[in-house]
């Protein structure tokens, strides 16, 4: 399949002249959608290691990856499907306000969160559990934010992780400022690997419509700045696919930006890997940005409150099932003889005992203290905001006097 | 009269759906709101029955899409505008404020753009950061837009459809916890009971004047039927529209009650009813027996869910406004 299959764009010109055309786009059935030949592949869904659409490039990056660093993937992505599915679960029974599942996309968060380095600096959308899992965050940071306790209360320099962001492609402009920062810093291109950072900024493939990811890679391109832009596309936003979003594949877009573009197979936590780790590498080294288009399916609803069954057949999922991420690794790990039984089996139940740690911590997390509500507004005091937190305060307090009363 | 029990979004779809009978030329465009027929179902099946081509799902880019429909309004149609959530219309915040809004002065009258933006907004459904906002108040301040909120089943069905009817361009609040409400609609009417742009009595009384719109209607509604268990007589006045307002509907009310108290979801501080305190009081400084007060969202961002409770003006919050008024 080439590109032009994937987002096919089938004019008909209409009579009575050559500039007037009707598109027949809105009527094209979905395409297979198997990312096509230029799909950068290492691992095909059966776990047999290949080389896809230049994959050799990159080979070396996985070459160099040790025994325990492989299966260190393997449990990442164990684990954070186990994560997942709890907090489904757990909103399911009412514990959280909202869980938005990554199910299907652990491989592209796993494989591109594995190659930062400690200094770069992520800036995630709202899915990016497997992310914030890499940068050494505790998933119960996130369930809080899900649960209504707070809004990504951490500090992302500790983390080298921004705030989840909910408007749809802001992050991308800040990921993008914070690496025009970088540069001023003197911190890309001196050959200290410790000192040389990037910034990744990740948004789905609906966000690529917006005027804020457009911006940041044109401020990006004219600046040569140290950041690597992920897009997974899951191939829908909610209920819209990708042809309602876009004509050409996203990944070619960065060419017009003045930087390379690739897509990768995001089910394939190899490739991923190597991709991201050799794009980072060069805008670490100075060599400006790069787009990844890493190509994955969202398996879950948009977010526990959609329902999917309004938009799209069972029989694409049931698809995209014999492409899972995380059965293709273990298939290979254990062809290689990496990993056996009795390492799978410890993993189950590292991951039965996480479970179990975040339903215990979630069920018993507190809610917020009525100073949540005014504490952080500003640096210093506000008139205003202090009139608010003493009235609320003065009010709340009538009430227990009545009580005492 | 045949009467129809139906809720705030199921009329609003109705109201939509005759619309677009009606008129050929109103077209709806939005994120999701083709297929899925929007998140909150207010354009199901409506491209079903009325095609791609006027039923539009966009892509994810609300810049475009307020764009985009002024562009078909120059064209001479009358884009239906769903923006996902409140806190999600800033992308297009730059194109209905340069241009929305202004291009009928620019042009001497020469361009009117029937736009309708519908913003389901408000708090109280538990929701994540930027999905319970109140932005009112932006809007009511960029002249050249007309603001309204609907926050019952008829006014749903009535409104939107008199909204799409306006030549000018209308920021159309839907209340979204309210969404699911039922009220009796009699879909055989020949029209609305009211102008758009008019506040309506929702409850008489004579003590005390609570004026609010949208999802605090049926706060107040509520507050006043617990008030009047203590003898209290309050009237309710729906204002409806908040740009233009009804300053004639209040200051009737307030010149026979002598007080009134505001009530909205939005931050106090520079928000609705501080314009209110000030247009009543420059009116009837006479008939007032105490300052206008607003119980209204705290001076702060929206805050997490679990305390979203707090932040939002409730019947014992209106009460103890109430109280505060009347010890004047
Ligand atoms: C500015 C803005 N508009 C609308 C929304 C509502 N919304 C949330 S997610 C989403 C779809 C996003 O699709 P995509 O970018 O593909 O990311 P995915 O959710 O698939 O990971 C929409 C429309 C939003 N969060 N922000
Ligand atoms: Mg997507």
């Amino acid at each position: 399949m080439s590109d032009s299959d994937v987002v096919d764009v089938t004019r008909t010109p209409v009579q009575g002249g050559a500039d007037h055309y009707e598109s027949t786009l809105r009527h094209r059935p979905r395409g297979p959608h198997d990312g096509g030949p230029e799909m950068i592949q290492m691992l095909d869904p059966e776990g047999q290691r290949v080389d896809m659409g230049g994959a050799g490039e990159y080979a070396h990056h996985v070459d160099a990856l040790t025994p325990d660093e492989l299966r260190g993937f393997y449990r990442d992505l164990v684990l954070l499907r186990r994560f997942d599915l709890e907090a489904t679960a757990l909103q399911r029974q009412g514990e959280l306000g909202l869980w938005v599942s990554l199910l299907g996309q652990e491989a592209s968060q796993i494989g591109c969160g594995r190659a930062m380095r400690r200094q770069d600096h992520a800036f995630p959308g709202y899915r990016e559990h497997g992310i914030a899992w890499c940068r050494g965050l505790d998933p119960m940071r996130l369930i809080a934010m899900y649960r209504g306790v707070d809004r990504c209360a951490w500090d992302p320099e500790e983390f080298g992780l921004h705030t989840y962001t909910v408007v749809i492609g802001n992050q991308v402009l800040l990921g993008t400022g914070y690496a025009m920062g970088v540069q001023r810093d003197g911190a890309v291109g001196t050959g200290d690997p410790d000192r040389d950072t990037a910034v990744v900024a990740f948004m789905g493939d609906g966000a690529t419509a917006q005027g804020d990811v457009n911006e940041g890679f044109v401020f990006a391109g004219v600046n040569d700045s140290p950041i690597v832009f992920f897009c997974q596309n899951n191939q829908w936003a909610i209920s819209e696919p990708n042809e309602r979003q876009m004509r050409s594949p996203i990944y070619k877009r960065a060419d017009g930006f003045g930087f390379p573009g690739v897509r990768v197979d995001g089910n394939d936590v190899l490739a991923t890997y190597a991709v991201t780790k050799e794009l980072l590498d060069r805008a670490r080294a100075g060599q400006g940005p790069a787009l990844i288009e890493a190509f994955t399916y969202r398996m879950a609803a948009h977010t526990t409150s959609d329902d999917p069954t309004k938009y799209r057949f069972s029989a694409e999922v049931e698809m995209w099932k014999l492409r899972d991420p995380i059965a293709r690794f273990k298939t290979w790990l254990a062809h290689e003889g990496i990993a056996d039984h009795t390492y799978f089996a410890q993993i189950d139940a590292e991951a039965d005992a996480l479970a179990a740690q975040v339903r215990e911590a979630t069920i018993t997390m507190p809610d917020p203290p009525m100073g949540e509500i005014f504490d952080h507004v500003y640096v210093e005091p506000h008139r205003q905001v202090e009139d608010d937190r003493a009235f609320l305060a003065a009010y709340l307090d009538s009430f227990v006097d009545e009580e005492v009363a | 009269m045949a009467t129809t029990k139906m809720t705030i979004a199921k009329a609003l779809n109705a109201g939509l759906r005759r619309a677009m009978e009606n008129d050929p030329k109103v077209l709806i465009q939005g994120e999701d709101v083709g297929k899925l027929g929007g998140v909150f179902r207010i354009t199901e099946h409506l491209q079903k029955d009325f095609g791609e081509d006027r039923v539009i799902d966009t892509p994810l880019a609300e810049s475009g899409i307020m764009g985009t429909a002024i562009g078909m309004a120059l064209r001479g149609y009358r884009p239906v505008v769903e923006i996902q959530f409140d806190g999600f219309v800033y992308p297009a915040f730059d194109q209905i404020v340069s241009q929305l809004a202004k291009l009928r002065s620019r042009s001497r009258g020469a361009i009117r753009l029937p736009v309708v933006v519908r913003i389901p907004m408000g708090g109280g459904i538990g929701a994540v950061e930027h999905h319970s906002e109140s932005n009112e108040a932006y809007f009511a301040h960029t002249l050249g837009l007309k603001v309204v909120f609907c926050s019952n089943p008829t006014d749903a069905y009535w409104m939107i459809q008199q909204a799409i009817a306006c030549d000018d361009p209308v920021i159309f609040y839907e209340p979204k916890r309210r969404y699911h409400e039922k009220g009796e609609i009699d879909l055989d009417a020949s029209g609305p009971a009211s102008d758009l742009f008019s506040a309506r009595t929702v409850r008489e009384g004579s003590d005390l004047t609570l004026a609010c719109y949208g999802p605090m209607v049926r706060t107040c509604l509520d507050a006043a039927a617990a008030a009047e268990q203590e003898g209290r007589l309050l009237e309710v006045i729906d204002l409806r529209s908040v740009s233009p307002l009804d300053i004639n509907a209040l200051t009737t009310s307030v010149t026979k009650t002598g007080r009134l108290v505001v009530v909205h979801e939005a931050s106090g501080f520079v928000g609705m009813g501080a314009e209110i305190a000030a247009a009543v009081t420059e009116r009837c400084f006479y008939a007032l027996e105490a300052p206008v007060l607003r119980v209204t969202g705290w001076n702060a961002p929206y805050p997490p869910s679990k305390i979203e409770e707090l932040f939002l003006p409730d019947l014992d919050r209106v009460l103890d406004g109430v109280d505060r008024a009347l010890a004047y």
